[in-house]
C-alpha cells in the first residue's frame, strides 16, 4: 500500500481526484435531490436476523438468497460440466450430423439473448421435466416430514425444491455451450500424434478419447473452466427472472418491502463480488502451485 | 527364410488434395525381411508407411497387409494395427501416464490381458530395451533416447509381427542415435519384419535386406544393400547416397 502511494505521480492525483468528484457529486444527488434517507444500520439484520420469541439467531432474506445462489451454481457447473464434455465431444466427432446438432446448439445460444434463452429453456424443457416427474408432489411430501436437515443443508427450503431444480436446468444448459467451446478447444490442443499413436496401437476412436485424449484434454482446460464457474456465479442472476429465489431475487423482494434500493443493491453487489473475487483469487493462487510442481 | 510376402502393395497412388504424394507405387515384403527406405525430404516415405497401418489411407490401388487387405472404411482396421507396430519420428509417448502404464495400456485396453499379465510383459521389454530402472517414471522425465526405447517397448507390448519405424532417430541428439539403433539392431535379430524409414546409412547397412529409394512419390530404387551401396542404377539414388554420405 505504502508503495503504492509513492508510486503515484500527478496524473495520477488528478485521476483520482476526479473520480472523489464525480462520485461525490452523485451522493449528493442522493443525498440533497432524491432526499434518500440511507439505512445502513437495517441492512445487518436482513443478512441475519434475530428472531425474538425463539430467541435466536437465524439466516435472513439477504443470507438465504446467498445460500440459494451457491447451491445452484455449485449443482449446476456439475451439470453443466457434464452436458458441455459431451457437447465438446460431440463437436470433435467424426459424424457429421451429431458435429452439425452441437454447433447448431452453440449458435444458437451464443446469437440469442440470455433473457430470452432463459425463458425458453424454462418454458418449454424444465417445466415440462419437473411435470413429468412430478416433483412438485415429491418435494412437497418431503417439506412435511419431520427431520430433514439435510435435505435443507442441500437443497434450501424443500417446498422450493422444484423451483431450484429448474433454475439449475437452465443454468446448466446455457452455460454448457461455453463449457462445451472450452472442452473442444482443450481437445483440439491435444498434438495429432497423441491420437496417431492410440491407433496405431489398435486402440479404437472411443479408447484413443477416454484413455488418451481427454485425460489430457481435462488437465489443460481446468484453468478456463474454473473462470467459467465465477461468469456461472455472475450469470446465475438472470434465473432470478424465472423465480428462482436466489440472491438477486430476494434482493428485488427486499427493496420492494422496504424501499432501501441503494443499501440492498450494493450489499448485494458485495455479495456477488467478494465470493467471485475471492475464488478467482484462490484459483490463481492453486493454479501458480500446480505449475510450480509441472 | 520365409518368402511369403506380408506387405503386399501393388499401384497405390494417394492424394493429399490435388497433391499427388504417391505415384503407382509397388511394393512388396517377406515376412522376417527388414526393409529401409530412403529418399530425400517430402518424397512420400512416411505416406508410404503410414499407409501400411492405415494411418493414412490410399487413393487406389491394391494393399494387403498379414492377410488383411486395407481399403478406406474397412472394419478390419483395428485387426491390422493390433499386428503392425509403429514408432514414430517424435515419440508420442503419452505424457499423463508412467513408462509402465504407456507400455500396459494398449495391451489392457486393447487385447483385454490381465493387469498383472500386462505388467509383466512390459516389464520384459523394458528389459529389452534396457531401462527396466525407468518404469515408474514420467515420459518427460526421459531422455529423447530413452523414450524413443520406451516407445518402440510400447510397440512391442503389443506382439505384433510387423514393425514401422517413421525416422525414429531423427529427432535425437547425436550421442542418443546409438543407443536407439541399437536396440533396433537387437530386434532385426529377432527375426521380426521391419519397415524402417531412415538415413543412418550404418544401420541400413547391418541389417537391411532390402534398400528402396524414394522420390517424389514414386519408388525409383529396390536392391539390396551391397548393390544399392556399390552400384546403384539411377543417378538421383547415387547422388542422394552422395550427399547424405559425406557427413
Ligand atoms: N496430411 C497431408 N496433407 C497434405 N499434404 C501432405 C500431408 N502429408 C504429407 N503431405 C505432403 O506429401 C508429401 C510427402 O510427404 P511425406 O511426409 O510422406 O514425405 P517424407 O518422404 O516422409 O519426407 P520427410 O523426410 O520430410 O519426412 C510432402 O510434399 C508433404 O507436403
Ligand atoms: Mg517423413
Amino acid at each position: 500500500m505504502r508503495s503504492f502511494i509513492d508510486r503515484m505521480r500527478w496524473p495520477d492525483y488528478l485521476i483520482v481526484a476526479m473520480l472523489i468528484a464525480f462520485f461525490g457529486y452523485v451522493w449528493f444527488t442522493i443525498e440533497g435531490t432524491l432526499n434518500y434517507k440511507w439505512r445502513w444500520e437495517l441492512i445487518p439484520g436482513y443478512i441475519i436476523g434475530y428472531h425474538t420469541g425463539r430467541e435466536a439467531y437465524f439466516a435472513n432474506i439477504l443470507l438465504q438468497g446467498l445460500a440459494a445462489t451457491i447451491r445452484i451454481s455449485i449443482y449446476a457447473s456439475i451439470l453443466a460440466l457434464v452436458l458441455g464434455t459431451i457437447l465438446g465431444v460431440a463437436r470433435c466427432s467424426q459424424n457429421l450430423t451429431i458435429r452439425m446438432l452441437a454447433r447448431t446448439y452453440l449458435e444458437l445460444l451464443r446469437n440469442i439473448p440470455p433473457v430470452v434463452v432463459v425463458f425458453i429453456f424454462f418454458f418449454f424443457l424444465s417445466q415440462q421435466l419437473i411435470d413429468a416427474l412430478d416433483l412438485a408432489r415429491w418435494s412437497r411430501n418431503i417439506a412435511r416430514q419431520e427431520d430433514i436437515w439435510l435435505w435443507e443443508l442441500f437443497f434450501g427450503d424443500m417446498r422450493r425444491f422444484p423451483s431450484i431444480i429448474s433454475g439449475v436446468i437452465v443454468l446448466a444448459l446455457f452455460e454448457s455451450a461455453f463449457v462445451g467451446e472450452i472442452v473442444r478447444a482443450g481437445i483440439q490442443s491435444i498434438p495429432k500424434g497423441q491420437r496417431e499413436a492410440a491407433r496405431s496401437i489398435g486402440m479404437s476412436r472411443l479408447q484413443e478419447l477416454r484413455y488418451i485424449v481427454l485425460p489430457q484434454a481435462m488437465k489443460r482446460v481446468v484453468p478456463p473452466l474454473a473462470n467459467q464457474f465465477i461468469s456461472l456465479i455472475k450469470d446465475s442472476s438472470i434465473i432470478s427472472l424465472i423465480s428462482v429465489q436466489e440472491l438477486t431475487y430476494k434482493t428485488v423482494e427486499l427493496v420492494a418491502s422496504s424501499r432501501m434500493i441503494f443499501e440492498a443493491w450494493i450489499t448485494t453487489a458485495a455479495f456477488y463480488f467478494v465470493v467471485c473475487f475471492g475464488l478467482s483469487r484462490l484459483f490463481s493462487r492453486l493454479e501458480r502451485r500446480r505449475e510450480g510442481q509441472a | 527364410m520365409d518368402s511369403q510376402p506380408i506387405i503386399e502393395a501393388r499401384n497405390l497412388d494417394k492424394f493429399f488434395g490435388k497433391f499427388h504424394a504417391l505415384k503407382d507405387v509397388s511394393i512388396s515384403v517377406r515376412q522376417g525381411e527388414r526393409v529401409v527406405v530412403c529418399g530425400p525430404s517430402g518424397s512420400g516415405k512416411s505416406t508410404l508407411i503410414r499407409c501400411f497401418n492405415a494411418l493414412e489411407s490410399h487413393s487406389s490401388g491394391t494393399l494387403v497387409v498379414d492377410g488383411i487387405e486395407v481399403f478406406e472404411g474397412s472394419k478390419d482396421v483395428r485387426k491390422l494395427r493390433q499386428e503392425v507396430g509403429m514408432v514414430f519420428q517424435q515419440f508420442n509417448l503419452f505424457p499423463h501416464l508412467t513408462v509402465l502404464e504407456n507400455l500396459m495400456i494398449g495391451p489392457m485396453k486393447v487385447r483385454k490381458v490381465s493387469r498383472d499379465q500386462a505388467e509383466r510383459t512390459a516389464r520384459t521389454y523394458l528389459d529389452r530395451v534396457h531401462i527396466p530402472e525407468q518404469a515408474e517414471k514420467y515420459p518427460a522425465q526421459l531422455s529423447g533416447g530413452q523414450q524413443q526405447r520406451v516407445a518402440i517397448a510400447r510397440s512391442l507390448c503389443m506382439e505384433t509381427r510387423i514393425m514401422l519405424f517413421d525416422e525414429p532417430t531423427s529427432a535425437l541428439d547425436p550421442e542418443m542415435i546409438n543407443e536407439v539403433l541399437d536396440v533396433m539392431v537387437e530386434l532385426a535379430e529377432t527375426g521380426m519384419t521391419m519397415v524402417v524409414v531412415t538415413h543412418e546409412m550404418g544401420f541400413a547397412r547391418k541389417v537391411a535386406d532390402t534398400m528402396v529409394f524414394m522420390e517424389e512419390g514414386r519408388i525409383v530404387e529396390v536392391a539390396p544393400p551391397d548393390q544399392f551401396f556399390t552400384a546403384p542404377a539411377s543417378d538421383r539414388c547415387r547422388m542422394f547416397l552422395a550427399q547424405i554420405l559425406e557427413h
